[in-house]
């Protein structure tokens, strides 16, 4: 970078002979803030410029993005395996929802008890399933994810058995003048945002370090000093905790709970998102969000079984051909364009 | 007594079930090291084949013969196109491949024969045989006898010719065997093929018990799970042994405790997968895993 700004100095004292290269040598040098600050304003001006559907559409992108946050926390970064993670996001979808229709609790003040639930029940699995090889932690959070709905049926008169909670959606307060898909949006937007902050800062710490030892090899980050199973059942709580967070934004948006929105598939569909999206990168779960959203809802008028297609064979092309997922591709590509712009630039 | 006998005779029937697709999951591992959970899905799929023929208007046990020959070869190619290029990679991507073939098979399996449940022909007579005051179903006493025999085919294939000879040594040592002139990525692939004739076997048992939809081995898939880890995941006695325990506990606990039920059932593999991994990881008849880091 430091070599770029060098380079350019001398166009930028040239360009006042030329209004367009000026531009180019801006964008040459700032493109990624500029690239930044288009994109905050297009995540806040969205929901003006959007039919109600849409929006609700982008807030559900928000919702999976945070528990592909989490799953990604898990998979990407310490590399286990969860199969079972749309448990936990049913974990958080239900305490949020059971708060809101036994208690009439504020939306956001079940926030943290979804967090917290999913959080120590994660610590709970991830105690004995974590001593183990990761291969046996994909059974496990399988069998978790399978067993979950019986179990919501079971527990008829909390959690409203096999029909569901019907719930009310967060009021907007009068000051914001926003209409409820709005307000709804953008409380998923902080939600997501104060998420994607902490996780970004957890990476950067020695936590995330650690993590990365222990992703790339465990007997190595053993040898260093990194206790394997504190730092693996941490991130196996803390990826639970984003997947409750997850769900209980979901019950805001949906307003409503029913055990068959919570089997396996969501799961399965989790992890397929997270893969595609890019494991261990910070843009994948946002890229897998909307993915997650988007393929069902524009295949599936093909046919019930196409988005299921779509998501199988690109998980197998993925993880073939590019495993850094659309995340990395896109890198690739943002990478290669500024070679492509320097070349011209010294050409020029 | 005799209901507690009778329950265990269902349980047993349920167990023989399992067992077969436990022995599918069984077959890859102690080839390839892989934990296929896809298992489930290719089975089912290849019951949808089975349908299809007979619906078709074949007679039944000519469809099964076809079933199993395009199961086999389905099952090699999945091997060579897609398990192939993964072949030493790590775990984590081996088994998102498998879990991407899981939605792949499922979904192609809705595509093509709707999500609408079908009904399957059942190959053996209805009614009972009285057994010592048990009754014992005739579709049980087949299931039985049709596990049984695969069991049987399998020990003779592997003990008794040359080429199961040859996967026993891909599967004890890849480089030795390759050096004495084995071609290991054909037996890997053979492997692969098996597992899916014999999962086969298990989705033509399975589907007349429920109903055939792209969904039926979901559940089936964690029983045999359970059975297979409760067996050790390189043993295919165990897997057996694994399924029969898997059925009559899970029977058993849906009839006499009442906190399970019908509709908590599932909560015992699930049970039984932790008890094993907890107390005795390599499973009842696996072998402990030494590793050198």
């Amino acid at each position: 970078m430091t070599e770029s700004t060098k380079q350019a100095a001398p166009v930028a004292d040239a360009a006042p002979a030329t209004g367009r290269r000026d531009v180019r040598a801006l964008l040459q040098e700032r493109w990624q803030w500029l690239a930044a600050a288009a994109l905050v304003a297009a995540v806040c001006f969205a929901p003006f410029q959007l039919v109600p559907f849409r929006v609700f559409q982008l807030t559900m992108v928000l919702v999976y993005a945070v528990a592909l946050l989490g799953l990604n926390l898990l998979v990407g970064h310490a590399g286990q395996i969860s199969l079972g993670h749309g448990a936990f996001f049913a974990v958080g979808a239900y305490t949020s929802a059971i708060l809101l229709h036994d208690h009439g609790l504020p939306h956001l003040v079940t926030l943290p008890f979804a967090a917290a639930l999913a959080f120590v029940l994660g610590l709970g699995l991830g105690v004995p399933a974590l001593r183990l090889r990761g291969l046996y932690l994909a059974l496990v959070t399988l069998a978790i994810a399978i067993f979950l709905v019986p179990l919501i049926k079971r527990f008829e008169s909390v959690t409203g058995g096999a029909m569901g909670l019907t719930l009310e959606k967060p009021v907007p307060p009068a000051w914001t003048g926003l209409a409820e898909d709005q307000w709804l949006y953008f409380l998923a937007l902080a939600v997501t945002a104060l998420a994607f902050a902490s996780v970004y800062g957890l990476l950067r710490s020695r936590v995330g370090r650690a993590l990365h030892a222990i992703r790339d090899n465990e007997a190595a980050a053993e040898v260093m000093g990194v206790k394997l199973s504190f730092y693996k059942t941490l991130a196996f709580a803390w990826s639970a905790m984003l997947a409750g967070v997850a769900g209980c934004v979901y019950t805001w948006t949906i307003a409503f709970v029913a055990p068959d929105s919570f089997t396996v598939t969501l799961s399965i569909t989790l992890l397929a998102g997270l893969v595609v999206g890019g494991l261990g990168s910070m843009a994948g779960p946002v890229l897998g969000g909307l993915f997650v959203v988007y393929v069902p809802s524009l295949s599936q008028d093909i046919n019930k079984g196409a988005p299921g297609v779509v998501f199988g064979l690109l998980i197998i092309v993925v993880m073939l051909v590019a495993p850094t997922g659309l995340a990395g591709l896109a890198g690739r590509a943002a990478r290669s364009t500024r070679k492509v712009l320097q070349k011209e630039r010294r050409n020029a | 007594m005799s209901e507690f006998l009778q329950q265990v005779v269902e349980g047993l029937g349920a167990g023989a079930i399992y067992a077969s697709l436990a022995l599918a999951l069984v077959l890859i591992y102690r080839f390839t090291g892989i934990v296929n959970f896809a298992q489930g899905e290719l089975a089912m799929f290849s019951a949808y084949i089975a349908w299809q023929c007979v619906h078709a208007g074949l007679p039944f046990w000519l469809a099964l013969l076809i079933t199993l020959a395009v199961s086999f070869t389905g099952g090699m190619l999945i091997e060579r196109v897609v398990i192939r290029p993964v072949e030493g990679a790590p775990e984590l991507t081996v088994v998102i491949i498998t879990v991407g073939l899981f939605i792949f098979v499922n979904a192609a399996a809705g595509w093509i024969w709707s999500f609408l449940i079908k009904d399957f022909p059942n190959p053996f007579p209805g009614g009972a045989a009285e057994l010592g005051g048990v009754a014992v179903g005739y579709a049980t006493l087949g299931i039985f006898v049709v596990v049984g025999v695969v069991m049987g085919l399998l020990y003779l294939l592997f003990q008794h010719t040359k080429i199961g000879l040859a996967m026993r040594a891909v599967s004890a040592n890849p480089d030795s065997a390759r050096l004495v002139g084995i071609r290991v990525g054909w037996m890997l692939a053979l492997g692969w093929g098996l597992a899916a004739m014999v999962g086969a076997v298990s989705g033509v048992l399975v589907a007349p018990q429920l109903f055939l939809e792209p969904n039926m081995m979901g559940g089936v898939l964690i029983y045999a799970f359970a059975a297979a880890t409760l067996g050790g995941f390189d043993s295919p006695v165990g897997a057996v042994v694994g399924g029969l325990v898997v059925g009559v506990a899970e029977t058993l606990a849906g009839a006499y405790v009442d906190a399970i039920g019908a509709d908590l059932k599932v909560g015992v593999p699930l049970v039984i997968i932790l008890a094993v991994l907890l107390l005795r990881p390599q499973g009842l008849f696996g072998h402990a895993e030494v590793e050198r880091a």
